[in-house]
């Protein structure tokens, strides 16, 4: 063993440069606040290596992908396994990237001399996020479809070449047989290849300008005099990389391989919606959960400002993330610059609260609403009766509620009596409101009637 | 001296050609869905007689020029509403806000958008919701005792 390891050191480098890598000094105690780029990492290399076996049993036309997802997932050996460990490992990595990213800029780890650090993993964000993005879309069913109309109407909303971005995302006129092969080759090579290089140049940095000591208030970030200050600690204090840092990169590493496989088991990968057929029109298009609070900013964005942050923001957000470290000199410590943990704080709050209203989706019609029964309806007038019948019959249920049952896109009715009278109920129905329709052409004058009379009983 | 920076220059040279050799028809490739227009045709959704007047319903027809994979994603639905004896309207059933597949709500007389909660009258117009415009229309006409309808990109914009 040993004269092989003298061989191949002799003829590649290869021993010695491992054992730098492993053995490089590191600033000490720096805790578990450093594992999430290691992680992300790890959960990275668990998408290539599950994406490759998904990949052997995949076909990427659109009249197939389908039928072969159902083959991967009921009957080849481990599939429903693999394609859970697959999506979890994406959600993983999309949700450790953003850790790590926030991580690091709470502790200005971008500043002098790491720069370089920041922009190639601000472009890892970017690509990661264009993975799970296109990941979602070869889960080939109904929503993947859909959702490749709803990219290619944002992409339309894009200045003077929005028509000819919609088209390059659908591959065409419409959706075909172009679409899903494209989407394929970006998703497993051309995206995969470009993190490949940018991870590689991104340990590269890490490893020149050494892990980011943990900042201290007070002291501030000189260009002229970092590295030799970095030098002085790793001298006086570092510790080797492996085991003294890296222990902590492993265990947490495991752990959520561990995680990512036990949901894989217990929870499963995302079922396969209904086929991709966009002549079915019952479709209920949601994105998956990461990209669920973006779902939500499309419903609640005032119209006038639609345009705007579909397009702009995106940009903006670009603009931002490349130009964090021009500011790099000053002080690290996040207790010192306050606005730093404000940012984080609003941005992270931001997008709960946008996930939030993405899950409950109130905006959306409930076409699964079903006839209020006898016990909500109470009364037994037959024009309340028939009311009540019209409420359900003429859509009023998909978006209001009453005694717990219906949609929750306009207010809940259960005691609208109380706050309108008939005639100002009839008013809004023939109507409408900016949210909501006018019923005047739908509904005759009994009917009409008939509603009110039923509406009239809710208190 | 000159002549190792006349080796360099060539080399670069070369490199970059080689390399524009290759590129060419590789983004070409990639981008020729931007230049590739499909022909538009007339696609039969049933006879007249099918239709009842004031009544809509979905219809559905094939591509313009599906590829032989192309499987389900072949065909293209549309809302198609009997105005009169001899008229026509073919609605797209994309939502004018960003696209998802409205649902007609035969007695409410509306469009129900899924997505974002976008809703249209019976006549394609906005009744309520974030839709910028009303309802795009396909061509429609009568042939023969058909009803056919002119393919057209999805309206994306």
């Amino acid at each position: 063993m040993g004269r092989f390891l003298a061989w191949l050191e002799d003829r590649s480098g290869l021993v010695s440069w491992t054992r730098h890598a492993l053995t490089h000094p590191v600033p000490p105690r720096l805790g578990w606040w450093y594992v999430f780029g290691s992680a992300t990492l790890i959960a990275f290399l668990l998408q290539v290596v599950t994406g490759i076996a998904l990949a052997t049993a995949y076909v990427p036309s659109t009249g197939q992908a389908y039928d072969s997802l159902q083959f991967i997932t009921e009957r080849a050996l481990m599939g429903r396994f693999l394609r859970g460990l697959h999506y979890f490992g994406a959600s993983a990595m999309v949700l450790l990237i953003g850790i790590h990213v926030s991580r690091t800029y709470l502790m200005a780890a971008y500043k002098f001399p790491r720069e370089l650090n920041w922009l190639t993993g601000a472009v890892l964000l970017l690509l990661t996020l264009a993975l799970a993005f296109t990941g979602q879309l070869l889960r080939w069913d109904q929503t993947a479809v859909w959702s490749v109309v709803v990219a290619a109407a944002q992409a339309g909303r894009v200045p003077v070449v929005g028509t000819e971005l919609a088209r390059f995302i659908l591959a065409g006129d419409t959706l075909g047989g172009a679409t899903l092969s494209r989407f394929f080759a970006w998703h497993v090579f051309f995206i995969p290849a470009l993190v490949f290089l940018l991870i590689g140049l991104h340990l590269a940095l890490v490893l020149r300008h050494g892990i980011s000591e943990r900042p201290r208030p007070g002291e501030p970030v000189d260009p002229a005099t970092y590295r030799e200050r970095y030098q002085a600690l790793l001298r006086r204090e570092g510790v080797p990389f492996w085991p003294d840092a890296a222990w902590r990169d492993v265990v947490f590493g495991a752990a959520t391989v561990a995680v990512i496989a036990l949901l894989a088991v217990i929870v499963g990968p995302p079922e396969l919606g209904r086929p991709p057929d966009p002549t079915i029109l019952r479709a209920y298009p949601r994105p998956d959960w990461y990209f669920l609070w973006y779902f939500a900013v499309l419903a609640l964005t005032p119209k006038h400002l639609e345009t705007a942050v579909i397009v702009v923001a995106p940009l903006v957000f670009g603009a931002i993330l490349l130009l964090v470290p021009v500011f790099n000199k000053g002080e690290r410590s996040v207790r010192r610059r306050p606005w730093a943990a404000l940012l984080v704080v609003v941005m992270w709050t931001t997008i709960a609260g946008f996930w939030y209203a993405g899950a409950r989706a109130s905006w959306s019609p409930d076409f699964a609403a079903q006839p209020l029964p006898a016990q909500v309806v109470r009364d037994t007038l037959p024009e309340v009766v028939r009311g009540a019948q019209l409420f359900y019959g003429k859509g009023c249920e998909f978006c209001h509620t009453v005694g717990g049952h219906g949609g929750k896109r306009g207010p809940d009715l259960s005691d609208v009596a109380t706050r309108m009278t008939p005639e100002e109920m009839s008013l809004r129905i023939t109507n409408g409101s900016p949210n909501m329709p006018a019923y005047a052409a739908s509904l005759t004058p009994e009917e009409l009637r008939a509603i009110v009379a039923f509406l009239a009983t809710r208190k | 001296m000159e002549r190792r920076r006349f080796l360099s220059r060539l080399s670069a040279a070369l490199s970059a050609a080689a390399a524009a050799v290759v590129a060419v028809p590789v983004v070409g490739f990639i981008v020729a869905p931007l230049v590739r227009r499909s022909p538009r045709l007339w696609r039969p959704v049933g006879p007249v007689d099918r239709f009842r007047v004031g009544e809509t319903v979905a219809v559905s027809f094939e591509d313009a020029s599906p590829l032989p994979w192309a499987g389900v994603t072949a065909r293209t639905a549309a809302w198609l509403r009997r105005e009169s004896a001899t008229e026509f309207t073919a609605f797209s059933v994309h939502c004018t806000h960003l696209g998802c597949p409205v649902q007609w709500v035969a007695d409410a007389r509306l469009f129900l958008c899924p997505c974002h909660g976008g809703v249209f009258n019976g006549d394609g117009t906005v009744a309520a919701g974030p839709p910028p415009k009303p309802l795009s229309h396909y061509p429609v006409r009568v042939r023969g005792g058909q009803v056919e309808i002119l393919t057209s990109p999805i309206p994306v914009v």
